[in-house]
């Protein structure tokens, strides 16, 4: 009851993302992944506030130390200390996951845009094209693409990480294609796109006025998720050794290194597959809250 | 005849829409067509209303979708103000959309949810910078929603949080924004409550008179149309049955599809309830992919004999002075 006089003394012009940041405001799950996203950005933005260690200072003295309070999370099989690595490895991972997040959705999203709007031959070519991508299982066309760019031996930490993000932008833009391509298609039939074209409204217009702002939702919505999805996949490709690499640190290439030795020194596989595992967990939670948010159904 | 061309402001000839029915994924293949609108024929006058009547299902939408060139038509001709508007194309299909203008059937899907009023009743001199110079867009929307009986000062709330009959308001200043000479009103008030719908109604009649509009309006049920419509066209599976006046379609009814819905409208005094003669039609309307040969009302009618199925009846004046596709027209007092 004191809601709703609340909300009728406050009548002001809201959106439906007014809404939905209403919604989300009021949700623990949601504080919680922004809080862990948060950490995780600012240790990949600003290293040294969380350690002023070099993650490159190997000391082979030091190898395999157990946690200590000199060390938190103890030292790896070369004597690097494992928390600052972890704190350095953000970077690299959140990287990663963001260009190839930025890619996917940007990519497939203006695609199936297209697809979803023009539709006839431009849709069926497209969808066409999308299934064999979805149809490549992602590691091995990962191996293939990676193994074939890297042929030629050694490359910088800016060419590996480019590397990593454009074999995961090009098996993933389906997905997001598919995704736009069927909200596209439902909005194309709603009647304020029919009085918009009636008044004589340029594709375009309709495209970037009437389309794009209803039908970002469920994108967005993906991209979130998404983003822990490539962090993982990051991770993946790095243990199989083809996806980042020394010299660039990231928590994929600690998992990779500590592999061999995981009897020996348990806890330098533990804090890095921690600091993944909590990371993509969090951009699933903010994916799941953000949907149920945006969703007027589920509200 | 040349003084009667001019005196109509769009003149519809044998207009035909049909939607191919396709089987196959990769290798589409036309198994058939849905006969939408099948061969319509009207006339309308500046500041005139057509009231065009007919079941779900009989073309009524499609033939507003077909007008507004929203769909290409299939076949037949439309003559707006003498020039045909079928083959309009670039700079004069975009001049010819500010004198059409349609308010559609749903004020819940027809406005977007993101954008505001005041954008959404703007938007037409956004698209038509010429109709309105930039400084004095946000003063003709304010005018705009005043007309149609809204506060100016909601221009920037969203369509969400209005009813339904304030939604509709705002289509209708959306579609009074470019002073058009026709608005096709697609059933615009089936969707509200039967109290708003009298309010939605009386303003649509207001405007008329104001703006001198013409309308199409196209309605499920023959009492909506009534106080509205000059002229009445009755639709049955994609064609008219019977157009005339207001009185000839109301008072001397001779299709026997008409006389069926005009004996279905609610009466409101109980005194003459008894009185009228209550026709009731058996089986459903036959699918518009395969209408029957000859009349395609035939299947339902009481008159149907052989003939009905062999010979398709003309949209011709039989009885009477106004014309009936009925091979057995004649006139019949349904209301009292």
């Amino acid at each position: 009851m004191t809601d709703q006089v609340a909300a009728l003394v406050a009548e002001r012009p809201r959106g439906l993302f007014g809404d939905a940041w209403h919604a989300l405001r009021r949700r623990p799950l949601f504080w919680v992944s922004v809080s862990l996203i948060l950490l995780v950005l600012l240790m990949a933005a600003f290293p040294g506030l969380f350690s002023s260690g070099d993650p490159n200072a190997a000391d082979l003295s030091r190898s395999r130390g157990a946690p200590s309070s000199a060390a938190w999370f103890g030292y790896d099989n070369q004597g690097y200390d494992i928390y600052t690595r972890v704190v350095h490895g953000a970077r690299a991972s959140i990287v990663v996951g963001l260009l190839a997040t930025a890619g996917v959705v940007l990519v497939g999203a203006t695609i199936g845009m297209l697809a979803g709007f023009y539709g006839g031959w431009l849709d069926a070519v497209v969808s066409r094209i999308a299934d064999v991508f979805v149809g490549v299982p992602f590691v091995l066309g990962a191996i293939v693409i990676l193994t074939t760019l890297n042929a030629g031996g050694d490359a910088g930490p800016v060419r590996i990480v480019a590397q990593v993000v454009l074999s995961i932008s090009v098996l993933s833009w389906p997905v997001a294609m598919r995704i736009m391509r069927s909200t596209a298609i439902a909005a194309k039939q709603q009647d304020y796109v029919k009085a918009a074209r009636a008044l004589g409204a340029s594709s375009g217009r309709i495209i970037g006025k009437h389309m794009l702002p209803n039908c970002v939702a469920p994108v967005l919505v993906y991209s979130t998720i998404a983003l822990g999805a490539f962090i993982g996949a990051e991770a993946t490709l790095s243990y199989l050794g083809i996806g980042l690499r020394q010299p660039v640190v990231s928590w994929g290439v600690m998992i990779n290194s500590a592999k061999d030795y995981l009897r020996v020194a348990p806890h330098a596989l533990l804090f890095p597959a921690g600091f993944l595992t909590a990371t993509v967990l969090a951009f699933v939670m903010l994916g799941d809250a953000v949907r149920e948010a945006l969703d007027p159904k589920l509200r | 005849m040349e003084g009667a061309s001019v005196a109509e402001l769009l003149e519809v000839r044998d207009l035909v829409k049909h939607f191919p029915v396709t089987r196959g994924v990769a290798f589409r293949r036309t198994v058939g067509h849905v006969r939408a609108v099948d061969g319509v024929s009207f006339s309308l006058r500046a500041g005139e209303t057509l009231g065009v009547v007919g079941e779900s299902g009989c073309g009524k939408s499609t033939l507003a979708q077909v007008l507004m060139r929203l769909e290409p038509p299939t076949s037949g001709t439309a003559l707006f103000e003498g020039e045909p508007m079928f083959s309009l194309r670039g700079a004069a299909l975009r001049r010819w959309r500010r004198d059409m203008q349609i308010v559609l059937q749903d004020p819940y899907t027809s406005l977007n949810p993101r954008m505001t009023v005041g954008d959404i009743v703007g938007e037409p001199f956004e698209i038509h910078p010429e109709v309105a110079p930039r400084g004095s867009r946000a003063g003709r929307v304010r005018e705009l929603l005043d007309v149609v009986g809204l506060n100016p000062e909601h221009l920037n709330r969203y369509p969400h949080q209005f009813s339904g009959g304030q939604r509709q308001r705002i289509g209708i200043a959306r579609a009074l924004a470019l002073r058009p000479k026709v608005i096709v009103c697609d059933e615009p008030v089936s969707a509200l409550d039967v109290s708003i719908q009298a309010q939605v109604m009386n303003l649509l009649a207001e405007l008329q008179g104001e703006f001198g509009l013409a309308y199409i309006f196209i309605a499920h049920d023959l009492s909506v149309v009534r106080h509205l419509s000059d002229r009445v066209a009755v639709m049955y599976l994609g064609k008219i049955v019977e157009i005339g006046t207001e009185e000839e379609i109301y008072r001397h009814p001779t299709h026997p599809y008409t006389q069926a819905l005009l004996s279905a409208v609610p009466v409101a005094d109980p005194a003459l309830r008894g009185r009228r003669d209550v026709i009731r039609l058996t089986g459903d309307v036959p699918s518009p992919v395969d209408p029957p040969s000859g009349c395609r009302f035939r299947t339902r009618c009481w008159k149907a004999r052989d003939v009905c199925a062999t010979d398709e009846p003309a949209l011709v004046t039989r009885v009477g002075n106004h014309p009936s596709a009925c091979h057995f027209a004649e006139e019949r007092h349904v209301v009292p």
